[in-house]
């Protein structure tokens, strides 16, 4: 397979229709309107597929739910506000235990905020989003390759846990274009899911819900939940390490603010600076493992985030009181350059007498 | 011998749980009948609200998918867009199809979804405990209009088979009772003909019945089954308000 140019939007639509997406169902919202735009021209005439241009991204949601209950592989995009919107029908999703991929190219807010790409939706993809006890997956891609190669995970994941999986993106990742390899060839026909609700044929009838009036019954469901949630924590946690081998200072960062980091990282090695990276990859489940072990030698890590600061949570809390963290943010859609994390980093390495 | 009365085979033999009087024991029966003599219970999907109906698929010996508040209409496009093999009905409360979820069945309608509503119209919210619906009558007292729906202060009762059947996506839409056994008859002959719109692909389908609760309008189910006709019927006028197959092509 050869590599083509693509925005990074555009790269999701087709990463999804070769990891056999036969449903879109989305609303207009910048900066990842490409991804609905390549849907409504690549997916709503092929056999067996589905698009529909939604009359809100509640409706979209909905729509994904719909489709996952029959045993499509469903996918919705949205961006931050929409997101919002979409917490309803993600907490419906889990409850049900039903696969779906919900790709957030996410902006600065609160409000309507802006269109310029931000970070500042990490509590929300992490802790659930919606109403009730769950976690949904969630994939932080740095980059188009990864978007796409992401997006084909996101779809088996979400059949082999049944869940929902969340791509965290940004304005800029969907936006830019890079060269973009999509490593596997879209299927001919899905075998479909055992548990689909396809009619009650040769079989008994079959329920999907979500209501219990026993609270006994419904802490079950909770329990059943957590237990495969800990299994996925177990198998599927992912992240990166760059030079961490000697580092003495270790930035941690997700998705472009990582990207952001590795050039500011290597700006401050060409002085001398012993400084490494570790990025997360899922944000849930979060790489705490990952960040243990990096503190073996390692004190000092500089967290960096397009936000006031949410992920450093789960790097304190991964260090258990160990170490010492530090923090950079830029929230509300400023999209800080390699150089003047690069200063950051050194001050903060002179400061801590690390040369 | 002559059978007078038969089980239907896609409802389950569970005791309803619905009030004295209520309409949704009815309207599961016929719609149950219809399934069967349409023979549909294998290819089936019901979607069921939250409300005093939320528990349906005790009752529908169909698969069913219980779906937030209002978003039936999208669940059912989601579903039959998906996997169009599948008969799928959603059963709606007033508030779930003419408050939450409005914005969805305007859409799913508009976009002629092959999809069937039924849609129950009792001009109050049951489960929640009797407060105002978007169909509460006028001067009609509930727990959130103490002193009767005053229009100028709550708004009017909303029509919405009326508001629905201009839309180009509607096939058929009609609007029924479940207060006596001529009612009850039309109302199933009105489901039967609903299914049949979504079997030939003639878009979406409604079938509006005003049902009696007497519990939240603290009637007698007698009293309750006169007031359907005596009161509601004068805002919500029974009948058909949009049949494809009855109309002469405009070419």
């Amino acid at each position: 397979m050869t590599k083509v140019l693509m925005d990074g939007n555009s790269s999701i639509g087709e990463a999804a229709i070769r990891a056999g997406c036969q449903c879109y169902f989305g609303y207009p919202i910048t900066p990842q309107n490409e991804l609905t735009e390549y849907m409504a021209t690549h997916l709503s005439r092929r056999k067996g597929c589905a698009f529909v241009q939604a009359e809100s991204e509640l409706a979209a949601i909905n729509m994904v739910y719909g489709a996952s209950v029959v045993g499509a592989r469903a996918m919705t995009s949205s961006s931050s506000p929409g997101i919002s919107l979409k917490q309803e029908g993600i907490s419906y999703l889990a409850a049900c235990e039903l696969p779906a991929v919900i790709v957030n190219m996410s902006r600065g807010g609160p409000g309507l905020g802006s269109i310029a790409a931000a970070q500042s939706d990490y509590f929300q993809a992490t802790r659930g989003g919606g109403h009730g006890d769950y976690r949904t997956i969630v994939l932080a891609p740095s980059s188009v390759q990864e978007l796409a190669d992401l997006t084909m995970r996101a779809f088996d994941l979400a059949d082999k846990y049944k869940i929902p999986v969340i791509i965290l993106g940004d304005g800029v990742l969907g936006q830019m274009m890079e060269p973009v390899e999509f490593k596997r060839e879209a299927p001919a026909q899905l075998p479909v899911r055992e548990d689909a609700l396809r009619g009650a044929k040769g079989r008994p009838s079959r329920i999907r819900k979500t209501f219990t009036s026993n609270p006994a019954e419904l802490e079950e469901i909770n329990w059943s939940l957590f237990r495969r949630y800990g299994l996925i924590k177990k198998e599927e946690t992912t992240w990166e390490t760059f030079m961490t081998d000697d580092a003495r200072l270790v930035v941690v960062a997700f998705g472009i603010a990582a990207r952001i980091a590795k050039g500011a990282i290597r700006n401050v090695r060409a002085e001398g600076l012993k400084v490494g990276l570790l990025r997360p990859i899922t944000l849930w489940p979060f790489p705490d493992e990952a960040v243990k072990e990096v503190a073996k030698n390692v004190e000092h890590f500089l967290v960096f985030e397009m936000n006031m600061g949410q992920m450093i949570e789960d790097v304190q809390l991964s260090l258990e009181g160990k170490g010492e963290v530090s923090f950079y943010g830029r929230p509300g859609g400023v999209i800080p350059n390699p150089s003047e994390v690069a200063r950051v980093i050194s001050r903060l390495y002179y400061q801590k007498g690390l040369k | 011998m002559k059978k007078v009365y038969e089980h239907p085979k896609s409802l389950k033999r569970a005791v309803f749980h619905y009030c004295p009087g209520c309409g949704h024991s009815i309207a599961h029966r016929i719609t149950c009948e219809v399934i069967d003599e349409m023979d549909l219970q294998d290819k089936t999907l019901g979607i069921p609200p939250p409300g005093c109906s939320v528990f349906a698929y005790h009752y529908f010996d169909v698969d069913m998918a219980e779906c937030a508040h209002g978003r039936g209409a999208a669940v059912a496009t989601g579903a039959k867009r998906a996997f169009p093999d599948i008969v799928v009905f959603t059963y709606q409360g007033d508030g779930d199809l003419a408050a939450i979820g409005t914005a969805e069945t305007i859409h799913a309608a508009n976009r002629g979804e092959n999809t069937t509503t039924i849609f129950i119209n009792n001009a109050v919210y049951g489960m929640t405990g009797g407060q105002m619906a978007p169909t509460t009558l006028r001067g009609m007292k509930t727990t959130t209009t103490p002193y009767g729906r005053d229009h100028v202060i709550e708004g009017h009762p909303i029509r919405m088979s009326e508001m629905l059947a201009p839309l180009d996506g509607v096939a058929y839409i009609e609007r029924v009772a479940v207060n006596s056994p001529a009612n009850i008859r039309k109302a199933k002959k009105a489901i039967a003909k609903a299914f049949q719109m979504q079997l030939d692909k003639r878009g979406f389908s409604m079938v509006e019945i005003l049902s009696p609760c007497p519990t939240n309008w603290k009637m007698t189910p007698i009293q309750a089954w006169k007031w359907v006709d005596e009161e509601m019927t004068r805002i919500f006028p029974l009948g058909v308000y949009k049949d494809v197959t009855e109309q002469k092509s405009a070419d």
